[in-house]
């Protein structure tokens, strides 16, 4: 069911100020697209744009089409909670609903499209979903505990669960590791894997070899310059790109001579 | 003064620099003052009423007891704060949120602002107002009320010529506790981790559903909270309610007839001038009475807001 | 060892609930809420103009059309989730019209009437020797000032300082106890704080004590537990990563509260404070037992009765005399001057929050 995307000449506006210009790539199914670049190019911004959660920044606006198979994401009779029920995200701070069991964090999403959803199946959804998540085993004894009680890593698993349960066609990662110890990272990177056969992924990393352990593609984002917005340098094969990347600039930033 | 009663509950772990005991015992002796002053108000309010509670039932005011006296007022005090409660609450959680979440945010501030005027009224001001302008207004919906659905108690009639009633006093009070209430409340929604919100969005939730998610529990305590503020600012509410309500002393669910029961601290603002002796501790008394419901409804919302402390966001 | 969700030996209910939604599945056309609104709007204005309805009643119809209207038509195009959205937003936006009637019609009201007097002698004159028109205010004026300052003076650091207390220090037994009793103290009527002023004076200097500090004590009494209360909100709001970056570069505990802690609740607690102000600065009730009526000028709050606005408004309303009018006039023009105060104090609140108010905010 995992769905291509296309991106054509996107502009991304934060009011007047332009934050990323001119995106145009393609984001195959079932496959791991990574994100990398500098801090403050533009990969998160551009990342939002995917399931238009840059619309909760007042006057934030893009220019350009984002194309899932065939439905533009940005037409005019699309509502954006469509878009959001099919394209999942998941955050840099695992951000479990606080007030709700483990259960029900995972249950949410379902519960919105849901409401005769007999308690069987609802068990059965949520059951299957933090086994997706490998979580499962390390919760099924107190899935009625408050999510919050678990741990950094747990508690990003469990939201990649949530986002998961409404099985949705693509998936956001924003630096989903970026606040996790070695093992959990490991964690979700398996995760990652096994996912990308049923689903698009799309991750933003600042860790070089995760992009290059996880993804099929990866594109490289940069500033144009001091001021500038930020632009898509090149997007291919991650073995190329960490091997051969056409651009100079691509080779230094993975080199490490960067700025 | 302040260390020995800081003691117990600190383990002498590391020497304390000057600046922070200082400082500690400051903030501690700001906390027993307020204790003090406390007792000082129960104490004052016992013995005073200490006469009317071992006097005779014919030496109170109306000749048959303090009971039969203080009745028809808690029964005033209770019905126009709750009643005045059941309006305020939902609307100022609605408010809260439309300012929050509805209203573009070019003028979301000024919006806030605008309510938190509303606060700012006094209210005398609110005495005035309820008098010379609300009740008039209310003299004809009431009577069409008690003709159409006067089989509801609150609606028996016969309606009020001079629109003086317990509605304009319920509504009165609804409208000044409204402000107290919203400005809480919103400001717990402003601080509604956008984490949350944006999980709550990244599933696919509405608007509503997001502040179901999201909004409604990290802000659940708050409303708690600000019900319990304006509930105590509606039961001891003296002036408007005083300005506003035409009392006898019936005891009535009627909300829009002549025959009003008044509340506590009306009477009590408008018999003190002229009360003397067992009159004065019987008024003291009613004070009493006021002051333990207001314990009665702290003690219950406190409790119903730690009951689910577990679950909730704030650390 | 996971499972996969969508193996298809599994249950196809399982599967496909959620799944295949179209982007625009069932989309009401952007134009369809203002058209409806707008269409209730004339229908209700015809009824008024035309059926001649009262108009509260001819906008509540049209409130409720809309609202019916916009509900079903999205239900039965969009489905119940959206159309509960949509439901909530009429309902959410209704309620804030509400609110605003009573507000307008409060300023409306005390402004037409106040203005009568709005004249220098207003302002210059107090009450000495006036029977019948003219007179002013200027003693009650200076004397809530007086009043209202000295209650912030004492009810601020304490307050402040207790609820620092009790959210950076407070564990064990006086904690507790210190939170419960704010809590009571709350839910004081103004009236019985009012009492216990007029006591409290009585045991130091007799029966029939008046005097300003009485009042600001009575006051204090009121504002105390709401300074505690909004600035105990606040400091828990401080998220403890501040703290503890704080005690991390080892700045001791208490600066770490006067400067991290501090500022960063700086901007709420200001707002708390300032509703605490304004909801004492009109309290009229337990300014009528402490503080009195004078006519003439007393600027001294530990010597006889001293007037306030509120008081004086109260009393030129409900025992006029020979000349009701001109004392009508003056209770709505002392209300107006106390409405006013108590605007610019907001003001003046609102602005120091924000010069002190954090940057990243
Ligand atoms: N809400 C916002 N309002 C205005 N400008 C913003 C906003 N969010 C981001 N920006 C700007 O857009 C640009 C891109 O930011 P973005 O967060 O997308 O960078 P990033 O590549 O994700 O960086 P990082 O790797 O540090 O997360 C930056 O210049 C940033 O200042
Ligand atoms: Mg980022």
């Amino acid at each position: 069911m995992a769905k291509r995307i296309e991106v054509k000449d996107l502009d991304i506006y934060y009011d007047k100020f332009l934050a990323v210009q001119g995106v145009s790539m393609t984001i195959q199914p079932r496959s791991v697209t990574a994100l990398i670049g500098p801090s403050g190019c533009g990969k998160s911004t551009f990342l939002r744009t995917l399931n238009r959660m840059h619309e909760l920044v007042p006057n934030a606006r893009v220019e350009g089409s984002v194309v899932m198979d065939d439905d533009d994401l940005y037409g005019p009779n699309v509502d954006p909670v469509n878009v959001r029920r099919q394209i999942g995200m998941v955050f840099q701070r695992a951000n479990p609903f606080p007030t709700m069991s483990i259960y029900d964090n995972v249950a949410a999403g379902l519960k919105l499209n849901n409401k005769r959803l007999k308690k069987s199946d609802m068990d059965d959804l949520v059951e299957r979903s933090l086994k997706s998540a490998n979580l499962w085993e390390e919760v099924k004894d107190r899935l009625h505990k408050p999510g919050s009680g678990l741990s950094g890593g747990q508690q990003q698993r469990l939201c990649i669960a949530r986002a998961i349960a409404v099985q949705p066609e693509v998936l956001l990662m924003d630096e989903p590791c970026s606040a996790l110890d070695p093992i959990s990272t490991q964690a979700i990177e398996d995760l990652m894997l096994e996912l990308k056969t049923n689903y698009t992924i799309v991750i933003v990393t600042h860790n070089m070899q995760q992009a290059a352990r996880v993804s099929d593609t990866t594109g490289f984002f940069n500033l144009q310059g001091v001021g500038k917005p930020g632009e898509l340098v090149e997007i291919d094969e991650t073995t190329k790109i960490f091997s051969t990347p056409a651009q100079k600039a691509t080779e230094d930033y993975i080199s490490g001579r960067f700025g | 003064m302040a260390s020995s009663t800081e003691a117990p509950p600190r383990r002498n772990r590391t020497p304390r620099r000057p600046g922070d005991r200082i400082f500690a015992g400051v903030s501690t002796g700001s906390g027993v003052l307020i204790l003090v002053a406390l007792a000082g108000v129960a104490v004052f309010l016992v013995t005073e009423a200490w006469p009317a509670l071992t006097a005779p039932a014919e030496d109170i005011p109306g000749g048959e007891g303090l009971v039969v006296y203080i009745w028809p007022l808690l029964f005033g005090t209770l019905i126009s704060a709750v009643l005045a409660l059941v309006i305020a609450v939902p609307l100022a959680v609605a408010i809260a949120l439309f300012i929050t979440y509805y209203a573009p945010r070019s003028i979301a501030k000024a919006l806030g602002y605008i309510i938190d005027l509303l606060a700012a009224v006094p209210s005398i001001i609110f005495g005035l107002w309820g008098m010379n302008v609300l009740a008039p207004v209310t003299v004809d919906p009431a009577s069409w009320l008690s003709e159409h659905v006067g089989w509801i108690p609150f609606f028996a009639g016969p309606a009020s010529s001079t629109g003086r009633t317990m509605l304009v006093a319920i509504i009165v009070l609804a409208v000044m506790v409204l402000p107290i209430i919203t400005a809480v409340v919103r400001e717990a929604f402003t601080q509604t981790p956008q984490l949350h919100q944006e999980a709550a969005l990244a599933i696919g939730a509405t608007r509503w559903e997001m502040i179901r998610m999201a909004a409604l529990p990290f802000g659940r305590s708050s409303i708690i909270g600000a019900s319990m503020l304006g509930l105590g600012r509606a039961l001891g509410e003296t002036m408007a309610v005083a300005m506003v309500l035409s009392a006898s002393a019936g005891v009535t669910f009627d909300l829009i007839s002549s025959e009003n029961p008044p509340t506590i601290a009306a009477n009590i603002a408008l018999q003190f001038p002229e009360a003397t002796g067992v009159g004065m501790n019987t008024l003291i008394a009613s004070g009493l009475v006021l002051f333990a419901i207001t314990l009665a409804v702290n003690m219950i919302a406190r409790a119903v807001i730690n009951r689910r402390k577990d679950f909730d966001g704030a650390n | 060892m996971s499972t996969s969700l969508k193996t298809p030996e599994q249950d196809p209910d399982l599967n496909t609930p959620l799944g295949g939604v179209s982007l625009t599945a069932g989309q009401l056309p952007r134009s369809a809420a203002p058209t409806t609104l707008v269409a209730a709007g004339v229908a209700g204005l015809l009824l008024w103009l035309l059926a001649d309805w009262a108009i509260v009643l001819c906008a509540l119809l049209a409130a409720a059309a809309y609202v019916v209207i916009v509900y079903t038509w999205s239900r039965t195009v969009e489905g119940p989730r959206k159309a509960t959205d949509r439901f909530v937003t009429a309902l959410v936006s209704g309620a804030f019209l509400l609110a605003l009637l009573p507000l307008i019609s409060v300023i409306a009201t005390v402004v037409t009437r106040g203005v009568a007097r709005f004249d220098a002698e207003f302002f210059t004159y107090s009450m000495i020797g006036v029977t019948g028109e003219g007179g002013g205010i200027y003693h009650a004026m200076i004397g809530t000032l007086i009043i209202t300052g000295l209650a912030t003076l004492i009810s601020v650091p304490v307050g402040m300082l207790t609820a620092i207390y009790l959210v950076e220090y407070g564990r064990g037994k006086l904690a507790k106890a210190i939170t419960f009793f704010v809590d009571v103290m709350t839910g004081i009527p103004s009236i019985v704080a009012g009492l216990f002023a007029y006591a409290l004076f009585v045991m130091v200097f007799g029966p029939g004590v008046r005097m300003g500090l009485a009042g600001a004590v009575a006051l204090s009494v009121l504002m105390i537990p709401t300074v505690v209360r909004s600035t105990e909100e606040m400091l828990k709001l401080v998220p403890n990563e501040l703290r503890e970056a704080s005690y991390a570069l080892a700045v001791p505990k208490w600066r770490t509260i006067l400067k991290v802690v501090l500022p960063t609740a700086l901007a709420g607690i200001a707002t708390g404070v300032t509703l605490a102000i304004a909801r004492v600065i009109g309290e009229t009730a337990p300014l009528l037992v402490t503080a009195g009526l004078t006519d003439g000028d007393n600027f001294d709050p530990f010597d006889g009765r001293m007037t306030t606005l509120s008081v004086f408004s109260y009393y030129e309303y409900q025992s006029p005399g020979l000349f009701a009018e001109a004392s009508f006039d003056r209770a709505w023009g002392a209300a107006l001057v106390l409405m006013i105060i108590v605007m610019v104090l907001n003001l003046v609140a609102r602005a120091i929050s924000k010069l002190f108010a954090p940057k990243s905010r």
